[in-house]
């Protein structure tokens, strides 16, 4: 039993089938990803693909490979909270860079 | 909801015996409370070192994405077009034109070098000294692999009129955000390679078997160790996958 404790009780132990899963579909997920390129997808479809991908990587490399499903909630909150704010910086600057563009644009036309 | 008393939790053995980490409290959102209690450590089953590489790793997120968010910045401020990734990174393999090879098979390599690196971390635990060995310098090989293969991929842009301040391709912004970006990066995957060294040498000699102390430190060797590295090696692979959807794929 891999979950079972004896000698010694300290330290993340889980079986070895679940690494080789998350492996094995890594592996899936970013040929998915690389097709998203070598198949030519546009636009949206494109956009929606790469990110789907990317967040279920991402997902399957903390949750298993960094141990974080068997985490407490204390060290999960610290970890995975703060980044939150990345994405309002994200959204902020998308909107700001969107501005500068157009008055770029405005510059050079006039 | 079903809530066991603290006290029987205290006593009842494994997790308290000689971890000196404090007893395992309820789960979930109570747990979370509790943990966070004036008379508590807070990270319970966490020794300290993995909760400061979890705070290392929190501080250089911050600055991974910092970096993306200003490439996506230049990208969309940019009023040349950005240049068409798929082709600056084709290879010519056989006489056939495949787009995007070289970064699809370093997102391989780096892939494989994490699963060596997670059994690395299974088998350290398990107390088994030479597959943790022997999977820790597999994971530095690929490793290594994984920045040779950039060298390269630097050698041939640059050979191609790539810099920081211009290209042939497009929008003048993508030198620098493609050198600072997989430069920052690939230090990150270097320093990794070195640190896995050690920590192989570590392994193999059975320093951590017998809780000798380090070089640098008196701390006692500990397979928690090799866990806290494999967490820096798999943070890695996670800022590449960030790297690889954003720059290459966008």
């Amino acid at each position: 039993m891999a979950h079972q404790d004896t000698a010694h009780p300290e330290g993340q132990r889980h079986p070895i089938g679940i690494y080789l899963w998350v492996w094995f579909l890594l592996f899936v997920l970013s040929v998915f990803s690389y097709l998203v390129d070598y198949l030519g997808f546009e636009g949206y479809l494109k956009w929606t693909l790469i990110t789907l991908f990317m967040l279920l990587k991402a997902g399957l490399i903390i949750a298993v490979f960094m141990h974080m499903v068997w985490e407490r909630l204390a060290i999960i909150c610290v970890v995975l909270v703060p980044p939150g704010v990345l994405v309002f910086l994200m959204l902020l600057m998308a909107i700001e860079g969107h501005y500068v563009l157009l008055t770029r644009l405005q510059h050079f036309i006039s | 909801m079903n809530r066991q008393p603290m006290n029987r939790l205290a006593t009842d053995g494994a997790m308290t015996r000689d971890t000196p980490r404090g007893p395992s409290r309820e789960e979930g959102l109570p747990g979370l409370v509790a943990d966070w209690g004036s008379d508590q450590r807070v990270f319970k089953q966490v020794p300290w070192g993995k909760a400061m590489m979890w705070l290392f790793l929190l501080s250089d997120i911050f600055i991974f994405a910092c970096l993306l968010v200003s490439y996506m910045t230049v990208r969309i401020t940019s009023t040349d077009p950005w240049p068409d990734t798929s082709e600056v990174f084709a290879l010519e393999m056989g006489g056939q034109h495949v787009p995007l090879l070289l970064i699809a098979i370093m997102t391989f390599v780096l892939i494989s070098s994490s699963g060596t690196m997670a059994l690395a971390v299974k088998y350290g635990y398990e107390r088994n000294r030479w597959a943790t060995a022997l999977l820790l310098i597999l994971t530095a090989l690929l490793g290594a692999t994984f920045v040779g293969m950039q060298a390269f991929e630097w050698t041939k842009l640059i050979q191609e009129g790539a810099r920081p301040w211009g290209n042939p391709w497009g929008a003048a912004q993508f030198g620098a955000s493609f050198f600072l970006i997989t430069g920052f990066h690939g230090t990150h995957v270097s320093f990794g390679v070195l640190f896995l060294l050690i920590m192989t040498v570590k392994v193999a000699r059975g320093s951590l078997d017998k809780q000798r102390p380090g070089f640098l430190t008196g701390r006692k060797g500990r397979y928690e160790m090799v866990e806290t590295l494999g967490l820096y090696w798999h943070f890695v692979d996670l800022v590449w996958v960030f790297i690889f959807a954003f720059f290459y794929l966008w």
